[in-house]
């Protein structure tokens, strides 16, 4: 998995290809997303493409974050607010630049990792422009491209998964080590409650000579 | 394998567009792999393309970092980053004509693909699930041993308190 850290104001413009084909188009990519910060990426399309934005929250706070599309003319297609995960499909009206910006500004203290995939387009129809047998495919084809969608299936719940467990992991990691400094944290508290309390006591009768008498109007107070 | 490719573009005020290209800009790469280490720590020109192989699964870090001074004058640089994940860069049209393939072995060639993918994604969950399993043992076990600890400290604690105490004030002659 890909996690990209962004400095400065960089405008990321997404060509992250994971399957190269010039009709379809799909890009995962996983980055961190600091707190009180709103970080952007671009990706140009061509007109009339059905699209599909995908993202979930991985790690981080109370695991949502904000979200907003916005088409090549700047106006906003999708907004969102406080959702750990979700999906949405669009069809793009221009051709251009769509922008879309993740913001962790209501959190001031955790810094969120995300994971988004854009896919765009259909399938690749392999064979293309030379196939030369246009119509009814054969029952052999049928079947491999029945294959080939619940292949797609199974590793789009591949990636679900992945995301799960990398968020599971991380919330074991920390429990992990927390034990740890705890665990640490307390003994020494222990000790210097334990031996601080006998010093203490013992400073109330160390200093007057005359407390350890117990004379008429004499307080003593023993113990604590 | 992994295979980065970057291309920047600085936005130029006088014609408010992106120059085609911005010669004198450097971007720093640094990768890391899941431990942390550094696997990967050069800086390129403006347009480049970096490398680097996995050994171990995991979740490896890509960072880039601008050494370009020509940032503080408040400009904008764009940033076009493709990264390609091993198999995944598969051109299905170019191994058609190369290999020459009918249009159903093409297809049959994506299906292995798809299923090699898989086969990889559970062996790293199969890789995962031991690690996971055994942070959980051991933090299991911190637990068990923290509260044994706790429980001998009070103990050992408030006993010689009480004596150090009984003994301190026997000297003092209270008791």
């Amino acid at each position: 998995m890909m996690h990209l850290h962004l400095s400065w104001t960089l405008l990321v413009y997404l060509v992250i290809f994971s399957s190269r084909d010039s009709s379809c188009f799909a890009s995962e990519f996983t980055f961190e997303l600091p707190d009180n910060e709103k970080q952007c990426f671009y990706e140009v399309r061509e007109k009339d493409e059905e699209c599909l934005l995908e993202y979930q929250v991985v790690s981080g706070g109370k695991y949502d974050v904000d979200i907003q599309v916005r088409d090549p003319g700047n106006r906003v297609i999708h907004q969102d607010t406080k959702k750990q995960y979700d999906t949405f499909t669009w069809k793009t009206s221009a051709s251009g630049a769509f922008t879309f910006c993740f913001s962790n500004e209501f959190s001031s203290f955790s810094h969120k990792v995300i994971f988004f995939g854009i896919s765009c387009g259909d399938d690749p129809m392999l064979g293309g422009e030379d196939d030369d047998r246009p119509g009814a495919m054969t029952q052999m084809e049928a079947n491999t491209l029945a294959i080939f969608e619940s292949l797609k299936a199974v590793i789009s719940y591949q990636t679900h998964f992945r995301l799960n467990e990398f968020t599971g992991r991380r919330v074991a990691n920390g429990l992990h080590n927390r034990v740890l400094w705890w665990s640490v944290g307390e003994i020494i508290v222990l000790l210097s409650v334990g031996v601080g309390q006998v010093l203490l006591v013992r400073s109330f009768f160390s200093d007057r000579k005359n407390v350890g008498s117990s004379g008429p109007g004499g307080k003593v107070r023993i113990g604590v | 394998m992994v295979v980065g490719k970057y291309k920047t573009q600085l936005f130029d005020k006088n014609i408010n567009d992106y120059l085609p290209s911005s010669p004198g800009i450097g971007m720093h790469v640094l990768i890391r792999d899941p431990e942390n280490n550094v696997i990967l720590s050069k800086t390129y020109q403006a347009e480049g393309r970096f490398t680097f192989t996995s050994h171990s699964p995991g979740e490896h870090t890509i960072c880039l970092y601008s050494n370009t001074t020509k940032w503080f004058m408040g400009g904008k640089l764009r940033v076009h980053l493709d990264i390609q994940v091993g198999e995944h860069a598969n051109d299905y049209e170019q191994i058609k004509s190369k290999d020459k393939l009918s249009e159903l072995q093409l297809r049959v060639r994506q299906l292995l693909d798809q299923v090699q993918q898989i086969t990889k994604e559970q062996n790293y969950q199969r890789f995962r699930e031991m690690r996971f399993r055994d942070t959980s043992e051991s933090t299991n076990r911190r637990v068990f041993y923290w509260a044994l600890a706790q429980l001998a400290i009070l103990a050992v604690t408030g006993f010689w308190q009480m004596r150090h105490l009984k003994s301190f004030f026997e000297a003092k002659k209270l008791v």
